[in-house]
This record gives C-alpha cells, sequence and structure tokens, in this order.
C-alpha cells in the first residue's frame, strides 16, 4: 500500500521556493497570486509499519526547526487551490531516488525492486485563479507536460482529512526481450518509409546499402551458421542506424561537396573535416614540430595536450540544443553532465577541472505570440540556467568562463553549449594516460546507473506518443550525484590501473561505446540480457541504444575482474560484466544465449556511404546604411551597454560556483566592486604550483547575416584575443571547434540549402585560415547540423553558429592580468588599427541595420600583436588589459572603468584608424584583434619598445574623476559618470 | 605530541571540496588525508588514528532531502562492517577524546543536522538549521566575516575579520526559539558573522549578508570551542590569487584561510 508523507514549513518559516513561484507566475503567464506554499510530498510505496513511518518522516525527511510533516494526511496550510506535480512513470527521479536510500539506511535493508519512493511538490496556492488559469500556472510554470504530471484541486474538492490519493508513477511495461525481424526486401519507398517509423533517421542511399549489404550471399551464408534469419534483426538495424547517425558519423561534415562561388568557380571539397579541420592540425602541428603540444586529437571523446611534464590538459565541448527546447532544465543539465563524461572517458581517464558554458537565446523579454510547441524564452533561459547550475555545482566542478548570446532566430531553437576540461597525470600505472587499448579477450564493463527507456531515439517532440504509464523516452534528466559517485572509484580503479580502456556511455548507449571500444581488438560479444535494467519490460534493442544517462563502459583484463568488482562493490556502485572483447571481427549480440544480432566490424564502420552534396555561395544583397552621426553619442552608449549581448551576465554567473576546487584566480567576475567581466578564466590546476590553466571563448552569430567566412575568423580571434590578454601563451594554446548549423542539405525543407551548405564551406575556411595563421591546432569539436524549427508553415533556422574555445597554459599565474582600471594618472593604449568595420555590429542592431562591412581579420598583424604584448605582459608593464568586441571600443572603455571605479580621458585624434572614421564610427566599430591596455608611467618607455612597429598608440589617461570622457582634440565626444554607466550596463538582466 | 597530526577529511556522497581541503591541512601543518566513506564503513580506516576532523563542502547526496540531511541520516545509521559499530560511535569519541571537528558549508550544514552543533546540551539535539538564502538562490561570492574574539572558537584565535567565499543555496541561519539564539549569544558561540566592509558591523543587508541568516550569523562553535561549522569557505583562500581583487590589492602573499587550519594544528599539537 503506497503511503503518502507530506512535509511542510512551519508558519512563520519563509518559503523562497513559493516566492519564486508568485514570481514567475507573474512574469511568465501574468497571473497575480497572493501568496505559495510549497509542501514536499514522497509517496513511499512499500509496506512500512506505523513505527518505521514515523521514524522515516521525523528523520531524513523532516528538518525540525522548520518543517513539519504528517503521514497519511494532509500536513495542513491554508490555499484556494493546491496544484500538485509529479513525474511521469520512468522520468528521472532524483530526490526520490535519494529518499529511498535514506529510507534503507534507516531500515538497515536495501528496497527491494517492486519498492519505491516517488517525489512531488504540492503548491497551495491563494489567489483568485480560474480553472482555466490553474492549468495555464501548472502547464507554463509549475510542471512540463513531457516529464511531469499534475493535479489541480480547488480548496473546496480537497479532503481536509484524507487529503490526496497517492499516486504512484510506477513503470509498467508488460514483455521484453522480444526480437523483431525487418524485411528490407522492398520499394524504396517502403525503404523509406521503414527509416522515418522506426526513427532511424537514415537516408535512401543508407537504407540501400543495408539492404544490398544483407542480400549479399556470403552475408546471408554467415547468418546462417549464426542460426540468424535471413532477414536483418530490429537489434541489428538499429546498430547500423547509431553507427551511421550524423551525430555519430558526421556525415555532412564529411560529405563530397561541390562548391560553387559568386563568379561560377567551382571546387570540390572531399570532407571539410579532413580538409579543414584534421589539415588545419596537421599543419600547425607540423610547424610547432618539436614544440607541439598536441597529444591526441580527434580520436578519443576529447582532444588532449600537455600541460608540463607531468600533467595532461583534456578539453571537450558539446551541445544539447533539441533536448533544452525541449526541457530546458533537464537537457541541460544532462548536456553539462554528459559532456563531463567526455574528458573523463578520454584516455585512461582523466580528473575534471572545469566547466564552461555558452548559451544562445532569444530574448527573454519576447513578447510577441510564439509559435505552437515553442516554450517562452524567459523560460528556456531559467530552465537552461539553472540545469547548468545543478549539473555543474552539484558535481563540484567550477564553471570559469562562457557567455550568452541573443538573437530572436534562437527562438527555433536555443543553443547549449557545455564545456569540461579535465587534467590527467601524463602516466597512470607506469602507461602513458592518453593512450588506451583493449586486449583481446577484456572484459566489457558497464560501470553507473541502470538502464531504461531514456533518451531512445534521441528526443521525439510529441506528446502523443506519451500516455499514461508508459515510461518517457523523449527528455533525460541528468544526476549528478551518481555520476560523482562512479567517477570517485573509477579514479580509484585508474590509480590502481585496473582497466585498459575506457569510454562513456552517451549518444547511442552500449551500441557506440562497444562498438567504438572494439575497434582496437576487431569484435566483441556483448550479452545484454545480462544489463541491469531500471525495469523490466525491455526489448534487446533498446538495452542497446538506450542512452540512460551515468554510465561508462570499461575494459576490464579478466586478471582485474575481481578486484574491479570487489572496488565497485565496496564504494557503493554498480558494475556488470556484459561480455568479452574478441579479434572475431564481429560485433555480436546475444540474448539470453540466442544471438540476436551479428554485424561484421568492417560494414559497420565503413559501410556509411558519403554524401554528395552542393554548395553554392552568393553574396547577399547587403549595402552600407547611410545616415547622419547622432549629435549626442552619450545615450547611444547608454542604450549599448544595456543591450542584452553587451549587458551584465552576473545574474547567471553568480549562481555558478567558479571556484571549487580552490584553483580559482582569473574569476568570471573582477574589479573593485568584484563586478567587470573578466576576458579569461584563469585556473590553476596543481594547487601547490603557479602554473596556470587559461580558457576563452568566442562567438559572434551575428556576422554570419554577411559572411560566415568572417564570423568564424572573428569567432577563433576574440576567442584568441581573451586568452591573450589575462596572460595566456600564444604558443601553448589548441582550440576547440563547435559548430551548430541549420540544415544545409538541399530539400523541399530546406529549398536553400545550397546557401547554407556554402556558408558552411565559407565557415570552415575562415577557420582553417585562422587558426593556421595563429598556430593553434583545433583538438576536438562537435557539429550539430539541424538547429531549425518547422511546424505547419513557420520555419526558423538559427544564424549559423561557431562556437571557438581556446585553451592552453601559462607559465606563472601571478603574472595574470585582469580587465579592471588600477590606478588615475596610468597611460591607456590601443593596440590595433580601428577600421569603418560596422557591419553585423551591436551600434547598426541597435540603430536596425545590419549593414555590409563585416570586421576583417588580419591574422598576421594580430598575431605580432598579441605575441609582442604577451612579452610585456611577462615583464609585469601591463596593468589591466581588456579586448574590443560586441559595442566596440566605447563599450570596452567603459567597462574597464567601471570595473576599477577610476575615470578615464581619451582623445580619438589619438585613435589609430584605417581611413576617415566619423566619431560613432571610431567608437562603435567593432574590428577585431584590439587591446586596450592600461601602462603605468614609468613603465611606459619599455612597453612601447615591446610593441615595436606594430600599430599601437597612447590614447587616454586614467583620472581621479569617476567619469569616462571622450574627447577629439579640444571637442567633447562623450562623458558619462561611472555610475551610470554601470547602472545601465547591470540594469537589464539584473532581475532575472 | 611527537609525530605530525594527522587531518582525515571524509569524501564521497557529493563531497566536493576535498581537495583544497586537504592542501590546507597540509599548509596548517598536519599530515592530511582524503578518506572516501567506504573505507570508513568498511572499517578499513577508523577516525581514531586522527587528530582532526574535516567535514568538508560539496553536495552530500545532491542535497535532495534539504541540505546534508541524507549524510546525516547515514552517518546515524550505518554500521561499520564487521565490527558492530556504528560510524556515529567514531565520531562521539572523537569528541570525547577532545579532537576537533571543522565543518565548512555542507559540512557545517551536516553537523547542525546531526546535532553536533551547537552541542549546548551535549547529545546530539537540533536546535538550529540552515535552509534556503532569502534570495531562493545559490551564490557564488565573497564576503567579510566580523570574527567574535571573545569566543571559545579554536578555530579562529587570533583572526578579527576575514574575507571568503560564500557557495550555497542554503545558508540561511535559523534557530528553534529565542531562548537558544540567547544562550548562543551568551556563551559566545557564535564566533563568525557577515560584516559590512563599509562599516565594520555586523549586517543583515544583501549582499554583505549574503542570505538572510539571524544576527548575520554566518558560523557557530560548540561550547568547547572545538567544533565548528561555517558556511563560508576558507580553503578556498590559500593563496593570494584566490582572491577576487588580488590583482589590484596589496594582499599577503598567503591566502587568510590557513590560519583556521594552522590553529587547528596548533591546538592539536600542544593539546593532544
Amino acid at each position: 500500500m503506497a503511503v503518502r508523507i507530506e512535509v511542510g514549513y512551519r508558519d512563520p518559516v519563509r518559503d523562497p521556493r513559493g516566492e519564486r513561484v508568485v514570481r514567475e507566475a507573474r512574469e511568465l503567464a501574468g497571473l497575480e497570486l497572493r501568496s505559495v506554499r510549497t509542501v514536499a510530498v514522497y509517496t513511499l510505496d512499500m509496506d512500512l509499519t506505523g513505527e518505521e513511518l514515523e521514524k522515516v518522516a521525523s528523520g531524513p525527511f523532516t528538518d525540525p526547526i522548520i518543517q513539519t510533516y504528517a503521514i497519511g494526511r494532509p500536513v495542513g496550510g491554508i490555499f484556494d487551490l493546491v496544484i500538485e506535480v509529479g513525474y511521469r512513470p520512468g522520468v528521472t527521479d532524483n530526490v526520490g531516488r535519494s529518499a529511498g536510500e535514506a529510507v534503507a539506511q534507516l531500515l538497515g535493508r536495501p528496497l527491494a525492486p517492486e519498492e519505491g519512493v516517488y517525489t512531488s511538490i504540492q503548491y497551495q496556492i491563494q489567489g483568485d485563479l480560474t480553472q482555466p488559469d490553474a492549468q495555464r500556472l501548472a502547464s507554463e510554470v509549475l510542471a512540463n507536460e513531457l516529464i511531469h504530471r499534475w493535479r489541480v484541486v480547488p480548496a473546496g474538492d480537497f479532503d481536509k482529512a484524507a487529503g490526496l490519493k497517492p499516486e504512484v508513477p510506477r513503470v509498467s511495461i508488460s514483455g521484453g526481450g522480444r526480437v523483431r525481424e525487418v524485411d528490407l526486401s522492398c520499394s524504396d519507398e517502403d525503404l523509406m518509409k521503414i527509416s522515418r517509423e522506426g526513427l532511424l533517421a537514415l537516408s535512401l542511399e543508407e537504407m540501400k546499402a543495408i539492404q544490398a549489404h544483407f542480400e549479399d550471399p556470403e552475408v546471408q551464408g554467415e547468418r546462417k551458421e549464426r542460426g540468424l534469419g535471413s532477414r536483418p534483426t530490429d537489434v541489428e538495424i538499429e546498430v547500423l542506424a547509431q553507427t551511421w547517425s550524423e551525430h555519430c558519423k558526421h556525415k555532412i561534415f564529411n560529405a563530397l561537396i561541390r562548391y560553387e562561388d559568386e563568379r561560377g568557380n567551382t571546387e570540390t571539397v572531399d570532407s571539410l573535416f579532413k580538409t579543414y579541420i584534421v589539415g588545419a592540425t596537421e599543419r600547425v602541428r607540423g610547424e610547432m614540430a618539436a614544440k607541439d603540444i598536441c597529444l591526441s586529437v580527434f580520436k578519443d571523446n576529447a582532444g588532449v595536450i600537455r600541460f608540463n611534464d607531468d600533467f595532461n590538459l583534456v578539453f571537450k565541448v558539446e551541445t544539447h540544443n533539441s533536448p533544452s527546447a525541449l526541457d530546458p532544465y533537464g537537457g541541460a543539465l544532462t548536456g553539462i553532465v554528459g559532456v563531463n563524461r567526455d574528458p573523463f572517458g578520454t584516455g585512461l581517464g582523466a580528473n575534471l577541472l572545469f566547466n564552461t558554458d555558452v548559451f544562445c537565446f532569444a530574448s527573454p523579454f519576447h513578447s510577441d505570440p510564439l509559435p505552437p510547441r515553442i516554450l517562452h524564452p524567459r523560460r528556456i533561459y531559467e530552465g537552461v540556467v539553472e540545469g547548468v547550475e545543478h549539473g555543474g555545482n552539484k558535481s563540484g566542478i567550477p564553471t570559469v568562463n562562457g557567455a550568452v548570446v541573443f538573437d530572436e532566430r534562437f527562438l527555433g531553437k536555443p543553443l547549449v553549449y557545455c564545456g569540461t576540461a579535465a587534467v590527467m597525470p601524463a602516466k597512470v600505472a607506469g602507461r602513458p594516460s592518453h593512450e588506451k587499448e583493449v586486449g583481446v579477450g577484456d572484459r566489457v564493463v558497464m560501470v553507473g546507473g541502470r538502464i531504461g527507456k531514456d533518451g531512445i531515439h534521441g528526443a521525439t517532440f510529441s506528446s502523443e506518443e506519451l500516455h499514461e504509464g508508459s515510461p518517457v523516452s523523449a527528455v533525460q534528466i541528468g544526476d549528478p550525484i551518481t555520476q560523482k559517485r562512479m567517477f570517485d572509484f573509477l579514479l580509484v580503479a585508474r590509480e590502481e590501473g585496473l582497466y585498459s580502456s575506457i569510454t562513456d556511455n552517451g549518444a547511442g548507449g552500449l551500441s557506440s561505446s562497444v562498438g567504438e571500444m572494439a575497434r582496437d581488438t576487431g569484435g566483441a560479444v556483448l550479452h545484454l540480457d545480462l544489463a541491469p535494467l531500471k525495469y523490466p519490460g525491455l526489448d534487446p534493442w533498446e538495452i542497446l541504444i538506450s542512452e540512460a544517462q551515468e554510465r561508462m563502459t570499461v575494459s576490464v583484463p579478466p586478471r582485474n575482474l575481481k578486484r574491479f568488482m570487489e572496488l565497485s562493490e565496496k564504494m557503493g556502485v554498480e558494475s556488470t560484466d556484459l561480455g568479452e572483447f574478441n579479434d572475431s571481427g564481429r560485433f555480436e549480440l546475444l540474448y539470453d544465449g540466442r544471438v540476436v544480432g551479428s554485424r561484421s566490424m568492417e560494414f559497420l564502420h565503413e559501410g556509411v556511404p558519403q554524401m554528395v552534396l552542393d554548395a553554392r555561395w552568393e553574396p547577399p544583397p547587403l549595402a552600407e546604411p547611410s545616415f547622419e552621426a547622432p549629435g549626442d553619442l552619450d545615450p547611444i552608449l547608454l542604450d549599448l551597454l544595456g543591450r542584452l549581448n553587451i549587458c551584465s551576465k552576473e545574474s547567471i554567473v553568480r549562481r555558478y560556483d567558479h571556484e571549487v576546487q580552490g584553483g580559482s584566480v582569473v574569476k568570471p567576475f573582477t574589479g573593485a566592486a568584484n563586478d567587470g567581466p573578466s576576458d579569461a578564466a584563469v585556473v590553476r590546476p596543481i594547487l601547490d604550483s603557479f602554473e596556470g590553466v587559461v580558457v576563452s571563448n568566442g562567438i559572434v552569430p551575428r556576422y554570419s547575416d554577411i559572411d560566415t567566412y568572417a564570423m568564424a575568423a572573428n569567432a577563433v580571434d576574440e576567442a584568441f584575443r581573451n586568452y591573450v590578454a589575462v596572460g595566456g601563451d600564444p604558443s601553448w594554446a589548441a582550440a576547440l571547434d563547435n559548430f551548430c548549423w541549420c540544415d544545409p542539405v538541399q530539400s523541399d525543407k530546406t529549398p536553400d540549402g545550397t546557401y547554407k551548405l556554402a556558408q558552411l564551406v565559407r565557415a570552415n575556411r575562415g577557420l582553417y585560415d585562422a587558426v593556421t595563421a595563429y598556430g593553434i591546432p583545433l583538438i576536438s569539436g562537435k557539429d550539430s547540423m539541424k538547429n531549425d524549427y518547422i511546424m505547419g508553415d513557420v520555419k526558423i533556422s538559427i544564424p549559423p553558429t561557431l562556437l571557438a574555445s581556446v585553451i592552453g597554459r601559462m607559465d606563472d599565474v601571478r603574472k595574470a592580468v585582469t580587465m579592471d582600471l588600477k590606478s588615475p594618472g596610468n597611460h591607456l593604449y590601443m593596440l590595433g588599427e580601428t577600421a569603418r568595420e560596422l557591419g553585423g555590429s551591436e551600434y547598426y542592431a541597435l540603430l536596425g541595420y545590419v549593414g555590409a562591412q563585416v570586421p576583417a581579420v588580419d591574422f598576421d598583424r594580430a598575431r605580432e600583436r598579441y605575441e609582442r604584448y604577451h612579452k610585456a605582459l611577462l615583464k609585469g608593464l601591463i596593468r589591466s588589459c581588456h579586448d574590443c568586441s560586441d559595442g566596440g571600443m566605447a563599450v570596452a572603455l567603459a567597462e574597464m572603468a567601471f570595473a576599477g571605479e577610476v575615470g578615464l580621458v581619451v582623445d580619438l585624434n589619438a585613435v589609430p584608424a584605417t581611413g576617415d572614421l566619423r566619431d560613432d564610427e571610431l567608437l562603435f566599430s567593432e574590428t577585431a584583434s584590439r587591446l586596450l591596455v592600461e601602462v603605468a608611467p614609468s613603465d611606459a618607455p619599455q612597453f612601447e619598445e615591446a610593441m615595436g612597429e606594430t600599430a599601437w598608440a597612447r590614447i587616454g589617461t586614467c583620472t581621479e574623476e569617476k567619469q569616462l570622457v571622450v574627447k577629439k582634440g579640444d571637442g567633447k565626444v562623450l562623458s558619462l559618470s561611472l555610475e551610470e554607466m554601470k547602472e545601465a550596463w547591470q540594469r537589464t538582466l539584473r532581475g532575472l | 605530541m611527537t609525530a605530525t597530526p594527522r587531518a582525515i577529511v571524509i569524501t564521497g556522497n557529493g563531497t566536493n571540496c576535498e581537495r583544497e581541503a586537504a592542501e590546507a591541512c597540509r599548509l596548517g601543518g598536519f599530515d592530511a588525508h582524503n578518506v572516501h566513506i567506504s573505507s570508513i564503513l568498511s572499517g578499513e580506516v577508523t577516525l581514531d588514528s586522527y587528530q582532526f576532523l574535516n567535514l568538508t563542502g560539496g553536495f552530500l547526496d545532491g542535497d535532495d532531502l534539504g541540505s546534508a540531511m541524507v549524510q546525516a541520516n547515514r552517518l546515524k545509521y550505518a554500521m561499520v562492517a564487521d565490527d558492530g559499530e556504528r560510524v556515529l560511535e567514531q565520531v562521539l569519541r572523537f569528541i570525547d577524546a577532545g579532537k576537533p571537528i571543522l565543518g565548512v558549508c555542507n559540512g557545517f550544514q551536516l553537523m547542525v543536522k546531526m546535532g553536533l552543533l551547537p552541542g549546548l546540551d551535549g547529545g546530539l539535539v537540533r536546535s538550529t538549521t540552515l535552509t534556503f538564502n532569502d534570495s531562493g538562490r545559490y551564490e557564488d561570492r565573497w564576503v567579510t566575516l566580523l570574527v567574535d574574539e571573545e569566543s571559545p572558537c579554536i578555530f579562529t584565535r587570533g583572526i578579527q575579520n576575514v574575507s571568503l567565499p560564500v557557495r550555497h543555496g542554503e545558508g540561511k541561519f535559523v534557530v528553534r526559539d529565542e531562548a537558544v539564539m540567547g544562550r548562543l549569544e551568551a556563551k559566545r558561540l557564535l564566533t563568525v558573522r557577515y560584516m559590512d566592509p563599509a562599516t565594520g558591523k555586523i549586517t543583515m543587508k544583501y549582499p554583505e549578508n549574503p542570505n538572510g541568516s539571524s544576527e548575520a550569523v554566518a558560523g557557530i562553535c560548540s561550547p568547547s570551542g572545538l567544533l565548528f561549522g561555517l558556511m563560508p569557505h576558507p580553503e578556498a583562500y590559500l593563496h593570494r590569487v584566490n582572491h577576487p581583487r588580488w590583482t589590484r590589492e596589496n594582499l599577503p602573499e598567503e591566502g587568510a584561510g590557513i590560519a583556521f587550519f594552522r590553529n587547528a594544528y596548533e591546538y592539536v599539537v600542544q593539546a593532544l
């Protein structure tokens, strides 16, 4: 019999969660509530004695100082109605899991499989809500129909004696263990039907390749030997679909592309990935020669570079866009804990050091009607921020760097980039840590969470496929604590040298992890019936491709298996021996001893046909706007400072622990009041050393409206100049590329596919040119190619977006430089020449223009500037430095001044410029590669000498007066107090 | 005592400050060990062989039932394998032996929820708690603490005020009733409180008081002064480069957080 235990706050105790609901009801749904109190509800699906229930309720469930509880009856409270929100069956309920553990501890026995604890939250609401209002409050504020279910009960219908009836969201599926054969001897049309209805996402060419493979007499002969029918099983088809997915095989990046430029010149690119990404890295590594820092690139879950003789650095950035569009909280949480597993599963395993996150949203203040099924951007914003907060903070990994970019087109799909860096000892148990190799005979061991129907086929949008009693397959919710326990255990196992290889279970689940690892030996046997399940009723193909979270696969040599399993059990982590790696040349899948699938390794990994695609570049018809320069630039600068892409993101960033692990050196915010925006982060990975890791990012999707070549070049430049600004060594840096594109494959749905693909080609060229010129190898990356929203007649495509992330080192963190001005009397220098490059700028956007002249990066001059700046920095000549980016020089000047609470007087006549620029152009142009630098007068001669013949000029002086004054000769151009600028910059997102 | 005193940092189930906590112990003079809770439960390691116990920060069990609630329950009920002893008994023996315990952030929450603090009448009595910040938000920011120099706390000796980061969502200090607060005050157990650096006085103003704690309390100690818990993180400030304004202020090379650990070391060396 299920019993409810309700836990509420004692009367005078504040309920911040309830207060937050009042606020969000107003902001998200326009509903005014008088008050909301929350009650935690635990539904115990087990038989306990009254005494046991009392112990559970009064012990781990209730804090007696502030809370009170009731067993099997309502805890009380005054309300006009209650809304109770719980999870749908099968959705990860982390609180329920912890509650179950607490009950088990208390009883001194583990819970039986049929027992469980489920949690829900009861909102006791005072306010005048109609029934439809209440439903709207539930669906738009309190719950997400994909993962939650809820009950709305008006006070009049509420049974004050018995309360609400217990509801148990137990998963009930009958059957399980079924294997189906798939008939592929059919027409092209039917092949596509199989692909579509099975959510296989395979193209006709791919389906035909599979068809042909299974018709091959040799293949048929092999099948007979193994007792398999002539038709492929669903298990086999699913393995192929997963292995060949865009996600795993990057088919667009590996396609053969016929590119035609605006003059009709054509060129064939055989794989963007090989040509521009791998190609760039090979070239850079060749040039670095003996100073090559790369250890493992493109082949593992994350890239690895050298940090020093004793440690390596690992870095990976992922995207989690579609899941975050469906369930922003769960999607983002899973994004961050998911990317944690990449560096952890690189080489022999790494210690996670920090997270980075970059979000692209539509305006949270969006007020136009929303297309169907799109969540309000304010809700996406809140959910994603909270998901990353919980994912990062609870995992004990500091979030040190990031960005938030706004554009209305991200309404179609928000972008959620999550990155994780890690350190690994250069040697683990006597072996180089960045290498791993599965041995023939090693056991296939799955570690961590259990398998459910989570994330099968990734996200499924339609709620019709979700019904009471059926588990949710669309959305996953990460569980940072289960993962942390697993990592704690695996690090010990790593030190003891117990496993030969490790990889994570992410997209494609076991199919992908075991399939990839089996390439080392040339085969594997996997017993799917041995896999631990969250609940019974799964079919073998589901077990194979489930993306249930918090799992790693390791290969354990038989001699270590006993010790591995003992350690695992001791540390409270589930590990299961699922089979063996072998050299049979086949990936063999068994269920209850029966062969249910058998694929040759060769066809699995090499059989996918290359796509052939057309790309045609046509520069968009854009022109430079012609307008009078505004008479008064003061209000323009204030408006710019308050724009979403420029304003302070402190209300988000403070919610992330950015200093756990003790290595924090340059934090996200800096300055006299700890509120100026740092250019990049510096972290000490080893606490008794002063060597530092520097990390930064660059992202400018606005420029894609003009030219994606410039977009990519500027993204890399932004990341690199931020990296250099704080003190990163320009000769010891690596980069990651993360492309988020709208579908670039020409079709009825995408009539402009050839243009979008040309944009992709150009972005790759921009990326290649930038990283090869700067000498920064690309070490890892990711692409997400289908960021469109299509519903009825409405189509929204995101602007093509490249996130460049740069990681590297500095020898001594005590030389790091922050962006806040330090002292009146110091000199201010501009490094770099400003050109009339306002196309795609925030200034133009403010005025309603796009423009045409997008910033062009002069890589060679920039590189020399950065190298000279770095030498000056090492000599201790730099007091502060800030890069010029969104909003141009004016915004950078303002930020430096108010962050340092030091005034500035700047003369525009002194600013180095290409051509004759108007005042507004000089101030707001976004020309790349420029740094503003503060130098003490006594260091000025040395600094000027260090910068040599590169373009630089002393443009101003730091002052006592708390004012930013920009002059042109004797004429005043701009004059604003630090206070009003800071207020304009902080106001926009402060309340969110 | 002669050999270098040993400090233990208990890890696992979501702790996450163990690395810097062990470093802080080491810098304070201890021979520091991170020990996973499973090694205590298995009986491989007992607290008896250590002189200083660290309950460090983190998100024990995700703070799913309220901060540190599950671990408090675990330590209360869990038995050491093949021994018949509860972990709790080891902890109580540690206290009876006059050895110091420091709880930081999640560790402070744990001490309060186990009833180890404030320990006004001995035994495990819960009379205070830490709950959600008034802001409703988790926040990472640096605060200034005013130390009660009359407090019996052995960890804060010689410290007048100190800047440290807070990183929590549930740090608001609440007492069962005014009588409890009165007794805590009378015994000078409200060891550290949030201070407004502009006035030098304790403050209820946000964000200087980051969570709305009653009486601006940031940390409390037991009447013996040997058990101390606080929300801000002394182990997060071990070198001047940890400070958010180190590039603009003249700060001593050594981070101010080390003093807490050195005090523990000196106490152990003298008293045990």
